[in-house]
């Protein structure tokens, strides 16, 4: 099914979504906002520039962006997918529970913020350029991923990790991190970790079109909670 | 030895003469006040221990116990107290930040008992509830500008979801996991009972008890625990919360240590890792960004449930309160100091926040003024402790309260303030099954439906003697209201008029 967003505006064109049975096109997308709001099993694709909080609570469903996302994108999302074929705003995937969401191009600041597991449920991030700074703060579980692929530089900014107390952020770099927060531990992917994220480096080569080989060309830095340097004391414990 | 003894708080007194030695005062301390000494045969106690909560006293079969305040004093000094040299040697000791639970206990002016409710004589005569109908039904959302009729003249019924209270009470934000398992049965079953609502509080949602969804509301809070689609459909309304009278402008942090089986099951997160709230929702930083996630939920929902955003009462709460009536919201909740807690840090608990009826009367002024009033409905809370609490805020411009602490102290919490040591001895604020076990929700859900009949009853007598028979009439009807010993600038932002006058 094709639907224009032209003079649709936001709700009306999410009235349609939430009625839609089969997969959806959205043509002329420019800017609505909350699209797939808590959606699941279908596919939507999105031409154009879909606006703040697509795919929030998203929960199963598919959700294909030819084109730039902005902020808020799979808040609280719970299971799905999200691509992006180009650069995605700040607040990417906060609090997110499960699913996945690769970016091909850059996301913004406070990627990934408190993302968290349980159970079967291990939320991903891969974004293919960089991030800008508070990446994967408070990250209580899942995997962040950023690969760098056309910088030189560590290709996140500052504050990376901070309050990290789950999940595990992998960053493709040839030089290792400047300073990062005591409470964030760093070191080269081993083995074992590549072969933990090689699942989905290899979808993500393939969803985007791009060799592996070129993604691993460069080693990856492995952050983890420091468990020695625990995060408390910041908030009240009851 | 520590330069200073901390001289305990409570003295336990125990009448040797009663005492059997039955030790049931030693099984049901959690705190392990109550010693048996097998060689002397008799037993013992260790002050030190007690937070005076009660339960040996209430469970002494012969009545052998009470516990008193110390008459132990430093040298009398009105500046530095005793109370300030012991927080002092706490701290020199620990070097830690000093927690505590519950609401603000220190001596702010009261402005509820500051204020006098009016009652008809002679002209406009006083109604009898007993003989003529009263309302205390409210529905709380976002009311439209204006009646629209269509082309034959027909009211055009386009509402925004409401939600509908037999009385203007809810049952405020309790974690699952702050509170037991019991516990929040009972508050879900007394709501559904009594035909109001609880709050699920930032916890998830217990699996057992999404069958009393209609008399829900489910919480969004900075780390989402539990909050996925079938839970967000479940209630009857959402509540974002961006803060908590108790300890604005601080998060929550439920250590790993409980999140163990339903705990984990319920909030969504493994068995044994914490469950961090960060103070800030890292995704709203304007009053832009909480309409960002208002329509989320809202679109999550299919615009079928009003969202309520709730803020603790702080100094530009009124300012605050107009930007949220603009950003989507149907409902606002305004949390004062006094409201309660699990745990926070007793500065915060302590000097943060103002008073819920000076903030819910300038909210109410300054919507009013606005011309905005009618978008969204006022929930206060934070210190409710009667009916007539109830009636003097609604007056004040309320739509209904949030009652937190009483309602625990129906349950049976001695408001001991020691919530956030986990070891509620009436098994509230803990997560021990022997504890929880002493809380049976079959009991729990009665006595709280007690309280809320009872509080039913004096609201239609109090509105009756006004002259009133609808709660509408009364919202925001500060003529009803008289101030005693205010001065002029307290009874300008309370908006009511000096008693005599
Ligand atoms: S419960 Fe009462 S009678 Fe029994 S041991 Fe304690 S003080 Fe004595
Ligand atoms: S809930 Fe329990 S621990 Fe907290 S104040 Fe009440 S009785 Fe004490």
């Amino acid at each position: 099914m094709n639907v224009s967003a032209r003079r649709l505006g936001s709700r009306a064109l999410n009235d349609e979504i939430r009625r839609a049975e089969e997969d959806i096109i959205i043509e002329d997308c420019f800017g609505e906002r909350y699209i797939g709001s808590g959606a699941s099993s279908i596919t939507i694709t999105i031409n154009g520039t879909p606006g703040n909080a697509m795919g929030a609570y998203l929960d199963g469903a598919t959700i294909i962006v030819n084109g730039n996302a902005q902020d808020a994108i799979g808040d609280t999302m719970n299971d799905g997918k999200i691509i992006i074929h180009g650069n995605a705003g700040d607040a990417l995937g906060y609090a997110m529970r499960g699913g996945k969401i690769y970016v091909k191009g850059d996301a913004g600041y406070r990627t990934g913020i408190h993302m968290k597991e349980y159970k079967d449920k291990r939320p991903v991030i891969v974004v293919g350029g960089s991030t800008g700074s508070f990446l994967g703060e408070y990250l209580a579980g899942g995997i962040i991923i950023v690969l760098g692929m056309e910088s030189e530089a560590f290709p996140v900014g500052d504050f990376t990790g901070t309050g990290m107390h789950g999940g595990l952020i992998f960053i493709r770099s040839s030089t290792p991190p400047a300073k990062l927060h005591k409470q964030v531990t760093v070191s080269l992917a081993d083995d074992s970790d590549m072969g933990f994220i090689n699942e989905y480096l290899m979808e993500y080569a393939d969803t985007f079109g791009l060799s592996i080989d070129e993604i691993l060309r460069k080693p990856f830095y492995r952050l983890a909670p420091n468990a020695k340097n625990p995060y408390k004391q910041l908030y009240t414990i009851y | 030895m520590a330069a200073f003894d901390i001289y305990p708080e409570y003295e336990i007194v125990r009448n040797n003469e009663r005492c059997t030695n039955c030790r049931v005062c030693e099984k049901q301390c959690a705190n392990g006040a109550h010693i048996f000494l097998t060689d002397k045969n008799r037993m013992a106690a260790d002050d030190a221990k007690c937070v005076n909560c009660h339960r040996c006293v209430a469970m002494c079969p012969v009545r052998a116990l009470k516990i008193v305040k110390t008459d132990h004093t430093f040298r009398e000094n009105s500046y530095w107290t005793g109370k300030s040299i012991k927080e002092i040697n706490r701290q020199a000791e620990s070097g830690g930040v000093l927690l505590s639970s519950m609401g603000n206990p220190e001596t702010y002016p009261v402005y509820f008992d500051r204020i006098l409710l009016n009652a008809s004589q002679v002209t406009n005569p006083s109604i009898d509830p007993l003989r003529e109908p009263m309302e205390t039904r409210v529905y709380l959302g976002s009311k439209p500008e204006k009646v629209v009729r269509d082309e034959k003249g027909r009211i055009k019924v386009d509402l925004p979801p409401h939600i509908m209270l037999s009385i203007p009470v809810m049952l405020s934000a309790m974690s699952y996991g702050s509170i037991s398992y019991n516990a929040h049965e009972s508050l879900a079953r007394a709501a559904a009972e009594a035909g109001i609502l609880y709050n699920t509080g930032e916890g998830g949602l217990h699996e057992n008890l999404y069958n009393y969804g209609s008399n829900t509301i489910v919480q969004v809070a900075s780390g989402r625990f539990g909050v996925h689609k079938k839970y967000l459909s479940s209630g009857a309304a959402i509540e974002i919360k961006m803060g908590q009278g108790a300890k604005p402008g601080i998060g929550g942090h439920l250590p790993g240590t409980k999140i163990v089986g339903d705990i984990s099951k319920t909030r969504m997160i493994p068995e044994g890792s914490d469950a961090i709230s960060p103070a800030p929702h890292h995704d709203i930083y304007s009053i832009e960004d909480l309409s960002q996630l208002i329509y989320s939920l809202k679109e999550a929902t299919g615009y079928s449930k009003p969202i309520i955003v709730k803020i603790a009462a702080v100094h530009n709460v009124a300012a605050i309160a107009s930007g949220i009536a603009r950003s989507g919201a149907d409902i606002i909740a305004i949390d004062g100091f006094r409201g309660g807690t699990g745990a926070a840090p007793t500065r915060i608990r302590d000097h943060v926040g103002i008073p819920i009826e000076l903030a819910l009367a300038s909210v109410d002024n300054r919507l009013c003024d606005e011309g905005i009033r009618n978008r969204v409905s006022i929930v206060a809370g934070g210190g409710i402790r009667s009916s007539a609490d109830v009636v003097k805020a609604i007056a004040l411009g309320a739509d209904c309260v949030y009652i937190g602490t009483a309602a625990l102290i129906a349950l049976g919490c001695h408001l001991c303030r020691s919530c956030h040591t986990g070891k509620c001895n009436w098994g509230i604020a803990t997560q021990r099954e022997d504890l929880m076990k002493r809380l049976n929700p079959d009991w729990g859900y009665k006595r709280l439906v007690n309280l809320l009949n009872a509080w039913k009853h004096e609201i239609m007598e109090m509105m009756g003697g006004m002259g009133i028979n609808a709660i509408e009439s009364l919202r925001g009807n500060r003529l009803m209201l008289r101030g005693v010993g205010l001065n002029e600038k307290e009874l300008e932002i309370l908006g009511i008029k000096h008693a005599g006058e």
